[in-house]
């Protein structure tokens, strides 16, 4: 097939919600480093793919960004010390998404300096240069994000080098770096571009390099001038563009944005790399630099803790393994009336059973959410008024979905394409008879799935 | 972990935040608001006798709806404004001349009979207020025949059944102003436009039933329009105009349960409410043809949500 040529977007995908930002809180706060809590667990799993195996025995001494646990499996990545300290024994811990999965206890030193101040400031330094990720070769590049543990840090955690590896028969031909951060409340990537502009930029020409894309674009939602503004000064002299875009939810969504940056739309059921393009997170991206240029590995991140439950709201720069409760901890702590936890945004984000979840490197925010019967409406019969279908950004009908799923029909909810679902929760949200139509999906889904392999393979 | 009390966390999907300006009663006030325009008219130009019809209808629906969710013991749902809302619709849709005894009647049997027996709002085939509408025109048939149209404002008869008797038929600005006879709701184009254009505006009615059904009446009324020959006849201006159309357009077939869910779906909905419209205009017994387009429409709408399936982003063929 011949490449089509370059086409660009308008800044704009159809349908999707305007939800209030929420963002005050957080949005003008510095990242501010997390103190290093008195007990980590870090869980061997962070990542979509195979979990890492911990070959340290307990009580052995680590430095700070050692490594931990690996994996021989293609698809996996490793795990590094957030801190130096003291191994304690294997244990079981929680995920925010409800996995139970294995995690080793760190206890840090009380006297080592602090990995998150220095990362930091590496991180937020001014004097990035981005024109160096040239001098390394493509293959240098993936090596190094590998043995630095990079996943994608937006909430899917696929290893990084895996994405970044070119294949033969789809070549990458842009990179576009999610700098949306389309949920509201959230705020994490927005001060991340503001304040380590310069590593954004140098990860992104870095990721680029690696996976061969000639095209180098930085989408970000119009409701973050200064954010704009710090790329726009740190890209200055690179072919890296930063594109202003509209704000709305889910622009933040792959395939939202690749139709407003570049104008094309990826296929039904399909990924970026179908139409050349390769997504990968801000955060990603200076997690990128960091593990290019200063071959540092991933063990710490910027995650916004806010919402109406979180007594002072903050930017925090927070090493892997610490707690909900020690976070939250740090913020105030929660007001007598929260209700949820939720890690992620209130869009898509999961509600955590309790404050002893970790922060892995996928989480970035933390909202707890006070009880108020606003939260949800009661729920009433489905009045077919369409809004679902009306804000559905990948023009499915939502209700007929429900239904089809209510009625077990999985063979109808198949054929009104529920697989394509990403579950952005822009029906629910809309839904004027309180339906809970992600959920509803969620079981259709999987209903679908079920009942799948066996009939396709007579 | 320091001496926080016990901390019980709600585990629930996603998304946690609702649009809660969202809801069935707001979708129904803004047909309220809509309709007052309409409202507006039906008072202006009969008063007190479509006062007290309009009221009469609106509380026996109520009190119906209140004795139908009794009697299959659920909460009432009287709250969210439907029961009320089909109440105005059917007088609206009544001669000013309709006897009580035509009200009440209807009203027990849409709600009871078009809504209840379904299972409640949400779940009726059919639009209720066009059920009792079609009730009553069967079992009154003198009280919705060209006389009940006849009142001390108004004399003549409506427009639709001047033009089939005699051929004659009042000049358009009276037709958009509303200075013709007719049932309650239907005589002024421009208070359905106002109230209808609010609905859009507001996207509590799907823009493509009105337009699909006015633009398919458009084209069938010029061409009826050519067949008849000399320019200051019947137009199609008339064909939108007159008798419940505009009404119907913007109140009645958009009906969101008994429409179909897919924006083509609406669109074709609205199409053939208009052609059968139309078709019965010009070759049924009746001068009118709205409610039955509509129910007929309405019979087929599970089809639509069947077969017209939107195709999702990126779907290919």
């Amino acid at each position: 097939m011949i490449a089509p040529p370059p086409r660009e977007g308008t800044g704009h995908f159809s349908r999707g919600i305007h939800p209030p930002g929420h963002k005050e809180a957080t949005r003008d706060k510095r990242v501010v480093v997390m103190d290093t809590p008195e007990h980590l667990e870090i869980p061997l799993l962070q990542n979509a793919g195979a979990a890492a195996e911990c070959k340290l025995r307990p009580n052995s001494l680590v430095e700070a960004g050692d490594l931990l646990a690996d994996s021989g499996q293609g698809l996996s990545a490793p795990i590094h010390a957030s801190a130096a300290g003291k191994l304690g024994r294997t244990v079981k811990t929680t995920l925010p998404n409800a996995r139970h999965v294995d995690a080793v206890k760190l206890t840090p030193s009380a006297d080592a300096p602090s990995r998150g101040h220095l990362l930091w400031a590496k991180l937020s330094a001014s004097r990035w240069d981005p024109v160096s990720a040239l001098s390394f070769s493509p293959e240098e590049i993936l090596t190094r994000i590998r043995a630095a543990g990079v996943v994608g840090m937006g909430g899917a955690t696929f290893p990084t080098h895996v994405k970044l590896t070119p294949r033969e028969d789809k070549p990458a031909r842009r990179l576009l770096v999610n700098g949306c951060e389309c949920e509201p409340y959230l705020t994490a990537d927005a001060r991340l571009m503001e304040e380590a502009a310069g590593a954004v930029v140098t990860g992104a020409l870095c990721a680029a390099r690696a996976c061969g894309a000639y095209r180098v674009d930085i989408a970000v939602e119009d409701n973050k001038p200064a954010a704009i503004a710090a790329l726009k000064d740190a890209a200055a002299g690179t072919w890296v563009r930063i594109r202003k875009v509209e704000t709305k939810y889910p622009m933040g969504g792959e395939k939202q944005m690749i139709r407003a940056v570049y104008g094309r739309v990826v296929p039904e059921g399909g990924l970026p790399l179908d139409v050349g393009v390769v997504v990968i997170n801000v955060s990603t991206a200076a997690s990128i630099a960091m593990a290019v240029l200063h071959e540092e590995p991933l063990t710490h991140r910027v995650v916004t803790v806010t919402g109406p439950a979180i007594r002072e709201p903050r930017n925090l720069f927070i090493p892997v393994g610490a707690s909900f409760a020690d976070v939250v901890a740090q913020c105030g702590g929660l007001t007598d009336r929260a209700s949820r936890v939720i890690s992620g945004g209130p869009m898509m984000g999961f509600t955590i059973p309790s404050l002893s979840v970790t922060v892995t490197k996928g989480v970035n925010g933390i909202l707890a959410l006070e009880s108020e019967p606003k939260t949800s409406k009661t729920e009433t019969a489905c009045l077919r008024c369409g809004r679902c279908a009306d804000t559905c950004p990948l023009n499915l009908v939502p209700a007929r979905l429900v239904q089809a799923s209510r009625h077990r029909r999985f063979d109808l909810a198949k054929q009104n394409h529920i697989l394509s679902c990403m579950e952005c929760g822009c029906c629910a949200y809309s839904c004027p008879a309180g339906i809970p139509l992600v959920q509803w999906i969620r079981a259709g889904k999987s209903g679908v799935r079920k009942s799948m392999p066996p009939r396709r393979g007579s | 972990m320091d001496a926080s009390p016990p901390l019980s966390l709600e585990v629930a999907s996603s998304p946690h935040i609702a649009n809660t300006r969202a809801t069935t009663r707001n979708m129904m006030f803004d047909v309220f608001i809509g309709l007052s325009p309409v409202l507006f008219v039906a008072l202006y130009q009969h008063g007190t006798s479509a006062l007290w019809r309009l009221g009469l209808c609106g509380a026996v629906c109520a009190l119906t709806e209140a004795a139908c969710d009794k009697a299959r013991g659920r909460a009432h749902t009287l709250t969210n404004g439907s029961a009320v809302l089909t109440g105005l619709l059917l007088a609206l849709s009544l001669p000013p001349t309709a006897p009580p005894a035509m009200i009440l009647l209807g009203g027990v049997v849409s709600i009871a009979l078009g809504k209840a027996v379904f299972g409640g709002l949400g779940q009726n085939m059919f639009n209720p207020a066009m059920v009792g509408r079609a009730f009553v025109s069967v079992a009154f048939p003198a009280a919705v025949s060209g006389a009940a149209y006849v009142t001390d404002g108004m004399s003549g008869a409506t427009p639709l059944a001047a033009f089939r008797q005699e051929r004659a038929f009042p000049p358009l600005g009276d037709l958009f102003l509303g200075n013709v006879s007719g049932s309650l709701g239907e005589v002024s184009a421009l208070a359905c436009l106002i109230g209808g254009g609010y609905l859009l505006l507001r996207r509590s009615a799907s823009w493509q039933i009105p337009v699909g059904l006015l633009s398919t009446l458009l084209m069938l009324g010029l061409l009826r329009h050519a067949s008849l020959g000399s320019p200051d006849e019947w137009n199609a201006l008339h064909e939108l105009s007159s008798g419940a159309v505009l009404f119907g357009a913007f109140f009645i077939a958009t009906d969101p349960v008994t429409s179909p869910l897919s924006h083509k779906g609406r669109l074709f909905f609205g199409v053939g409410v208009g052609a059968l419209t139309w078709f019965f205009r010009a070759f049924s017994g009746y001068p009118e043809g709205m409610m039955f387009a509509v129910l007929l429409m309405n019979a087929v709408t599970p089809l639509f949500n069947q077969f017209m399936v939107p195709k999702p982003s990126g779907a290919v063929a």
